[in-house]
């Protein structure tokens, strides 16, 4: 029995043609690693290809969103008593050989929470469109005025997490965009977040579910969620969740 | 002259569209309301509000479309424009949870049997 318990979630909606290039690349990069791919109401052969390549797969009846589907896979480790989950997402744009970068800082008890950042120091030359730069520059800077900690990062997918933080997100996980206002609810929590340099490769297949309106439509939401996040009550108790 | 918008009508109005605001923030704030479907009432408590306490606006867009008689008739029209975009929007969301419903129900029963007939003993 190894002496941490890891898991990798994958959550994937209509992802065959990437979804098995993921759980292999993970397989590879550490055959003791239990990958979960949370298939969230795929038409295609997500869930078959994901089996296939030797993921467990948790198909969901239906449709949930990235929110909902992620914290399937944190209610899945906290049922299965995994201590680590790892979280990355089925397009294949986060690379397994930097894993190791996320942990550290977990291992080293530094942070509860670790974020891949693709605008942190070192990370590479990662230039999206404009309208996501934007979006995303907006909401770094929005969050790291209401936690009082500089992030450049609040929408990366590639994320490391505890216990205590598997904890948290298995009673509660936001809706769409949720890391956004994961970052917000992991700061009330009083747990630590920590970001490091990660780079991300172009997606592989498919085309990024946002389109241009619906942007700006989440970036209204999430604001508004983040504003009222900050007046909510607890969900776990202090004590419970340090 | 044209007819204007009574003091006391815009300050009642003005007060109802504050509390409709506040009541779905603290709705929002207390997880009884989604962020999702808040948007559309906390944009018809916004317009409220502005075509509430901006007398002069309301004067104007009444004398645009029309309304000679009495401009507060304009926060009654858009109240009752937003309201059936409100239940417009349920309808829709309720169509696609009956959807889900369906297909949750099909799907714990086939489990179920499932393991019923995993738990019978093999002939």
């Amino acid at each position: 029995m190894p002496e941490h318990r890891r898991v990798a979630i994958v959550p994937a909606r209509n992802e065959e043609d990437a979804v098995a290039g993921v759980v292999e690349e993970l397989r590879a990069y550490d055959p003791e690693l239990d990958v979960v791919v949370i298939d969230d109401g795929s038409e295609d052969l997500t869930a078959e290809r994901a089996a296939g390549a030797g993921a467990a797969v948790v198909s969901l009846p239906f449709n949930l969103g990235i929110g909902g589907a992620v914290q399937t896979g944190f209610k899945y480790a906290l049922d299965h008593g995994y201590d680590t989950v790892i979280r990355l997402d089925g397009d294949g744009q986060h690379d397994p050989q930097q894993i190791p970068n996320l942990l550290a800082p977990l291992e080293r008890d530094e942070a509860d929470v670790v974020v891949g950042s693709r605008f942190a120091e070192g990370a590479g030359d990662y230039k999206p469109p404009f309208a996501r730069r934007a979006g995303i520059r907006w909401f770094a800077q929005l969050v790291s005025l209401l936690t009082g900690q500089k992030l450049t990062d609040t929408t990366s997918g590639f994320q490391a997490v505890n216990t205590r933080a598997i904890r948290l997100f298995a009673a509660d996980y936001p809706h769409d965009y949720p890391e956004v206002e994961a970052v917000v609810m992991v700061v009330r929590h009083r747990l630590r977040i920590l970001e490091v340099p990660a780079q991300m490769r172009g997606r592989e297949t498919g085309s990024s579910s946002i389109t241009m309106l619906r942007s700006l439509y989440y970036a209204i939401k999430v604001t508004l969620a983040l504003l009222v996040g900050i007046f909510r009550r607890r969900v776990v108790p202090l004590e419970e969740s340090r | 002259m044209n007819p204007v918008t009574p003091l006391y009508v815009s300050i009642a109005a003005t007060v109802a569209s504050i509390l409709l605001i506040l009541v779905v923030f603290e709705l929002i704030r207390s997880r009884r309301l989604r962020e999702r479907y808040a948007l559309l009432w906390l944009a018809t408590g916004v317009v409220l509000l502005v075509l509430s306490a901006w007398r002069g606006g309301l004067n104007t867009i009444a004398g645009w479309v029309g309304v000679t008689g009495y401009p507060p008739a304009v926060l009654f029209a858009v109240a009752t424009l937003f309201i059936f975009a409100v239940l417009l929007h349920y309808s829709t969301v309720i169509s696609k949870l009956a959807d889900q419903n369906v297909i949750l129900a099909q799907r714990l029963a086939l489990l179920e049997q499932r393991v019923r007939r995993e738990q019978e003993p093999q002939p």
